[in-house]
């Protein structure tokens, strides 16, 4: 008995739909499991993971806040990998957009006005690129790869961040507390719809479907598309590899500096040595969810934020570690990718002879 | 004190060594395995949390050997037979090893660790300078050396190793050979994740004998770049991953001389130095396009 | 049948109703074959016709769906490559198996079950290939070697296992005439110890020369066999299509000629990868109303010329010129916007995108060109559809659906597609890499007719090819390229294929070099 892959004439469409779906039943499956070992209720554990989080306002309201930044930055990551730009450093990109963005806040407290915000996510957003723009250039200048670069710079980030605020941008008046000084009223994000979310969440949506029709419509999502897909088609188009790298990683970097300056300006109010519970990661695991298409993050992002509210859930009612989050949240990506192997491939069982094709003299 | 610091140099470059040569192996098959990272941390908690539960350090390294092969062997399943994308899944091993090994690791923060035994030579070990720095080291040290002797003697002179860079040439040739592309890759994404566990296992039962969440801190990542700066070529892994050792520990010996340079830097310096070297390799097109196994990261679906 | 009368005590292979299927392909249908010793057997067929998949059978890489195979009267199973080498079947392959990064003695071992120590087999390797007159030198990496020594590392590799069955798919189609005929010598020296050959190949006059015995397959079965010596190439081709081929209809008038359309001048590039070829000191001119072939063997800058004239590599600005226009450092797009138009090689991956619909494909080239495809930044579906239909009508493109992605299309039809894409323009220039390559005959005709048609309205194409019938039934100029140099182009009357073949191997270099 032998499982074999026999390639698909064409993409299967239904499966592109699909995949996710039997991914995320997969890892609720898994999920099942590890709480049944770890010595605890399955069916109340996944209750608690992915159901109540839904179910009360409060718990509504911060998915949807967590969710928000995941959509930013995996739009962006979005666009780099759909053109075969492996940009791995988005951690490092929220990092350093939140850096320039707080920049204003914290070295010109008395800046305060109308313009302090709109400038502050601004300058976010050129932090994020500029930092982007590294690995980028190391590639079409060096050749260089550009996962392992941007991964280094998402340490060096983080600690230029630590650096900031333990020495030269800590509060003045703040106990020696590693922590900047907190943001006065015009420079914070303010919330919207009575409250409901902040003012960063439709900004993003907003992006997230400017950049779906991008994508799907104008001649620089095709040939983002075909770059990704045939480098050298794309060269016959007169596309330039260069140049869209160059591109996509500036936008990506933008858009995670945006998130960063939007949550530092937002939630936190205040830089501090950690600004993120690994958004930047999880990021990579929204887009693939989201099958690299902005509509379909959306979903995944929120699908991904409620792993993060039912992590703290299942920690308080069940004293469970919440870490078990980040274990789900690789899970899922794991079947994600499984799961679209049967886009491309149909899965034959063969039941006879022995295998052949192999020598027995290795 | 050149002593003390040349210790610290070997400790720190010996996790490099093993995780890398072992990723060497891997690519030089033809596939691209970036979850060393994940592979590693399992193997270091997987090793100080059964190192702890049985009192042995032995048994420790040999679970956190198996662990890095589970790890690897999922990792296979998915690239090898689904034909999965290499650098989402190798990223997806690594997001499911730090998630895995925070969760496991919990229990045992701040518990104190069991350190490996060293090698202890009576007469030789006890030679001035020469003596603990080559004949007082734990057994894994010597066991990095000799992992990276066999890696060069097989790669280079037997069958195996052969057929090895054969199918990291050109899988549709070995494939039209005869040869079995998806095992012989297979058994070297095993080997890989054995060393990475090693690694792991290294760096928490005999670097700093504890576990604390995320103490790879992305070595994996250096690991991987070490490969490519070693031109896939055993001997110079060694060069590399010393050199790395040795950067690494500057920030340890820079507070100890007090100098006034802020910590964070040194403690970026590895990173820093990791894309300068990358740079510089990748900028000779020649010698890149010349060693780099051709079907390096490519998918391979045979027609039946 | 006439398979069975022909076996005998002297048979080596005996196959009965061989088939194989792949998904809803046919590959092969009850195939039945028998080779004698000491033969040379054609296999003819054309593209797609399912050659390669028999003999894949017979070499164990592929397993029959059914049907048997009897090897010197026993009943065999044959599972693996290891087990065809066991029995005595050896094989060339027309794409060869080797490895790149390692020499040749580190090659040849890595297809023996028992190599033996290294520095033996290199002995072993020099006498007997210089013994069959294909001499090689042990340690040379394969990257270094050109093609022609390439293939001899796969016949050596053959003949130190001492086979009784050579199985040779398509071996000619990446040599030079002469070293054809050197290759002939060495069959039939095998053919005379006693040793069979299974000849593959669509070269009819090749077929005539050297085989003894033919079996033709159409449509993965076997329609006839005969004795090749007995027919001609015209009898042969039509049992292999199974009707009379449109014979193009070319140069029955001399063509008008008109202004220069296309220029190189002193075209010269460095080679862009260690394994790349320079080109050097390339001149040509091509006007209007003619077809101008440029032949060779693979590999000797086919590629590199092409990119450079299309704009894929930038060169100086007067080397390549278009209606009279610098426009060597100019883009693509700038250069398909003066009316000029390019096929590659490669339709799968350079051509097109395997993986996008057709319409989409349409917009690969002409995003820019006029057609209104992509105005204000965003991309028109609904005239991409249009100009789909439009090429696929008047260019025969075969599909199972309405725009499908570009991979699920045979390879005839594709490139009827991407050579059909540039036509629909009316390009006034048009440079064409390997036309009809891995193409069914019916649709080699089509393009090859449409590439004249086009020449005749008044544009000047340029045909880079390595198949020197096609050369020599389409070209009115022909030059020759080898090792980036370029022959001065001669009219197609005054050249014949021995001329052609001696500036293949080398005389184009010389010239260049004289120049």
């Amino acid at each position: 008995m032998r499982l074999e892959l026999v390639k698909r004439k064409e993409h299967s469409r239904t499966m592109a739909l699909l995949s996710p779906l039997i991914a995320i039943g997969l890892t609720a499956v898994a999920a099942a499991i590890i709480f049944a070992v770890s010595g605890h209720n399955p069916a109340t554990g996944l209750y608690k993971f992915f159901i109540e989080p839904l179910t009360s306002e409060w718990s509504l309201q911060a998915t949807i806040d967590k969710a928000t930044p995941l959509i930013l930055i995996a739009c962006g990551l979005a666009v780099c990998y759909l053109s075969n730009n492996w940009n791995i450093g988005a951690e490092g990109q929220f990092v350093l957009g939140a850096l320039f963005g707080s920049a204003l806040p914290i070295l010109f407290p008395e800046f305060e006005n109308g313009a302090t915000l709109p400038l502050m996510l601004l300058f976010g957003a050129i932090g994020g690129a500029l930092w982007a723009l590294i690995p980028a250039v190391l590639k079409t200048r060096f050749n260089t790869n550009e996962i392992l670069t941007s991964l280094m710079l998402v340490y060096v980030a983080s600690l230029l961040l630590d650096y900031l605020v333990r020495g030269p941008w800590r509060d003045p008046g703040g106990y020696n507390f590693p922590e900047s000084r907190l943001f006065s009223d015009s420079a914070t994000l303010p919330a919207v719809f009575g409250g409901m979310m902040s003012l960063a969440t439709p900004i993003t949506i907003a992006i997230a479907l400017i950049l779906s029709v991008v994508l799907a419509r104008t001649l620089k999502g095709f040939e983002i598309r075909v770059m990704g897909e045939s480098p050298r088609a794309g060269g016959f188009a007169g596309f330039s590899s260069r140049r869209l790298t160059l591109f996509s990683f500036a936008i990506a970097g933008g858009l995670a500096g945006l998130a960063g300056t939007m949550e530092v300006s937002g939630e936190l109010n205040q830089l501090l040595p950690t600004i993120s519970p690994g958004y930047g990661f999880t990021a990579i695991i929204v887009a693939f969810l989201g099958r690299l298409n902005p509509i379909g993050i959306i979903v995944a992002g929120f699908v991904l934020a409620l792993s993060y509210i039912g992590g703290e859930g299942v920690q308080s009612a069940m004293e469970v570690s919440n870490k078990i989050a980040s274990v789900i949240q690789g899970l899922l990506l794991f079947f994600v990718l499984a799961c679209d192997t049967l886009i491309l491939y149909r899965i034959r069982v063969i039941s006879h002879r022995a295998p052949a094709g192999e020598v027995s003299h290795v | 004190m050149f002593e003390a610091v040349l210790l610290t140099v070997i400790t720190a470059a010996t996790p490099l060594l093993i995780a890398a040569i072992g990723e060497l192996v891997v690519e030089r098959s033809g596939v691209l395995n970036l979850g060393v990272e994940g592979m590693m941390i399992m193997g270091a908690v997987i090793g100080f949390a059964v190192a702890n539960q049985t009192g042995s350090g032995t048994l420790g390294v040999i679970a956190a050997v198996l662990a890095g092969m589970a790890m690897s062997a999922l990792f296979g399943f998915l690239v090898l037979f689904l034909v999965a994308n290499q650098v989402a899944t190798g990223l997806a091993l690594t997001i499911l090893g730090i998630g895995f090994s925070g969760l496991i690791g919990e229990a045992f923060i701040g518990v104190p660790g069991l350190k490996l035994p060293e090698l202890y030579v009576p007469g030789l070990s006890d030679i001035p300078f020469i003596g603990p720095v080559v004949f007082q080291q734990d057994v894994i040290v010597y066991l990095s050396f000799a992992l990276v002797a066999g890696v060069a003697y097989t790669l280079f002179r037997t069958r195996l190793g052969l057929v090895l860079r054969a199918v990291g040439d050109n899988h549709g040739s070995a494939h039209a050979l005869g040869y079995s592309v998806v095992r012989i890759r297979f058994l070297a994404v095993l080997f890989g994740g054995a060393c990475a566990g090693l690694a792991g296992a290294y760096m928490s039962l005999a670097y700093t004998p504890q576990w604390v969440e995320n103490m790879t801190a992305g070595r994996g990542w250096i690991a991987l770049a070490l490969v490519v700066f070693s031109s896939w070529l055993p001997l110079r892994v060694v060069v590399g991953a010393y050199l790395f050792g040795a950067v690494s520990v500057l920030n340890l010996h820079a507070q100890a001389v007090e100098l006034d340079i802020p910590s964070q830097l040194l403690s970026s310096l590895p990173y820093l130095a990791t894309i300068l070297v990358l740079v510089l390799i990748s900028a000779n097109r020649r010698l890149t396009l010349v060693n780099t196994p051709a079907c390096l990261g490519k998918p391979f679906v045979p027609d039946r | 049948m006439v398979q069975h009368t022909r076996s005998g005590k002297d048979t080596l292979l005996d196959a009965r109703g061989l088939t194989k299927r792949f998904g809803d392909i046919l590959a092969n249908d009850r195939v039945d074959l028998v080779i004698n010793k000491g033969e040379i057997h054609a296999l003819l067929g054309e593209n797609g016709a399912g050659k390669s998949t028999l003999v894949k059978m017979f070499y164990g890489s592929l397993e029959p769906d059914a049907g048997e195979i009897l090897w010197q009267g026993q009943k065999v199973e044959i599972d693996n490559p290891a087990a065809a080498r066991d029995l005595g079947i050896g094989m060339v392959f027309q794409h060869f198996s080797l490895f790149e990064a390692l020499n040749v003695v580190e090659n040849i071992a890595l297809a023996l079950p028992n190599p033996g120590k290294m520095t033996d087999l290199a002995k072993r390797i020099e006498t007997v290939s210089r013994d069959y007159g294909l001499p090689l030198n042990p340690s040379d990496i394969v990257a270094d070697l050109p093609v022609g020594i390439r293939q001899r590392i796969e016949i050596v590799r053959c003949l130190l296992q001492e086979p009784q069955l050579i199985i040779m798919d398509e071996p000619t189609s990446v040599l030079t005439p002469q070293e054809a005929d050197q290759l002939f010598l060495t069959l039939q020296r095998l053919a005379g110890e006693g040793c069979a050959v299974l000849y593959i190949s669509h070269r009819l006059e090749e077929v005539k020369r050297i085989c003894h015995h033919a079996t033709i397959l159409r449509h993965g079965q076997v329609v006839r066999e005969c004795d090749p010596t007995k027919e001609t190439p015209a009898s042969l081709a039509s049992m292999m299509v199974g009707a009379d081929v449109a014979s193009v209809s070319a140069t029955a008038q001399k063509p008008k000629l008109g202004q220069v359309r296309l220029g190189l001048h002193n075209l010269s590039a460095r080679a862009r990868t260690p394994f790349a070829t320079a080109l050097n000191n390339i001149s040509l001119e091509l006007c209007a109303g003619e077809v101008v072939a440029i032949a060779g063997v693979a590999g000797n800058g086919q590629g590199e010329l092409f990119d450079a004239i299309s704009g894929e590599m930038p060169v100086a600005p007067d080397m390549v010129r278009i209606d009279g226009k610098s426009c060597g450092s100019r883009n693509i797009t700038w250069r398909r916007k003066q009316n000029a138009a390019f096929v590659p090689e490669e339709r799968l991956g350079h051509g097109a995108v395997p993986g996008m619909k057709l319409s989409q494909n349409i917009v690969l080239t002409r995003h820019s060109t006029g057609d209104r495809l992509a105005g204000g930044g965003f991309v028109s579906t609904a005239r991409a559809s249009v100009l789909e239909k439009r090429v696929r009508q008047e260019f025969d493109v075969r599909m199972s659906h309405d725009d499908p992605e570009a991979r699920s299309l045979s390879g005839g039809n594709l490139q009827k597609f991407v050579v059909g894409r540039e036509l629909d323009r009316k390009p006034g220039v048009l440079i064409v890499n390997q036309p009809t390559w891995g193409v069914d005959a019916g649709a080699a005709a089509l393009i090859r007719q449409a590439l004249i048609d086009l020449a005749r309205a008044g544009s000047a194409v340029l045909v880079i090819s390595q198949d020197l019938d096609e050369i020599f039934e389409i070209a009115d100029r022909i030059a020759v390229i080898s090792r980036g140099y370029l022959s001065a182009p001669e009219p197609a009357e005054e050249m014949n294929r021995e001329r052609v073949g001696l500036l293949m191997a080398g005389g184009a270099e010389a010239q260049g070099e004289v120049a």
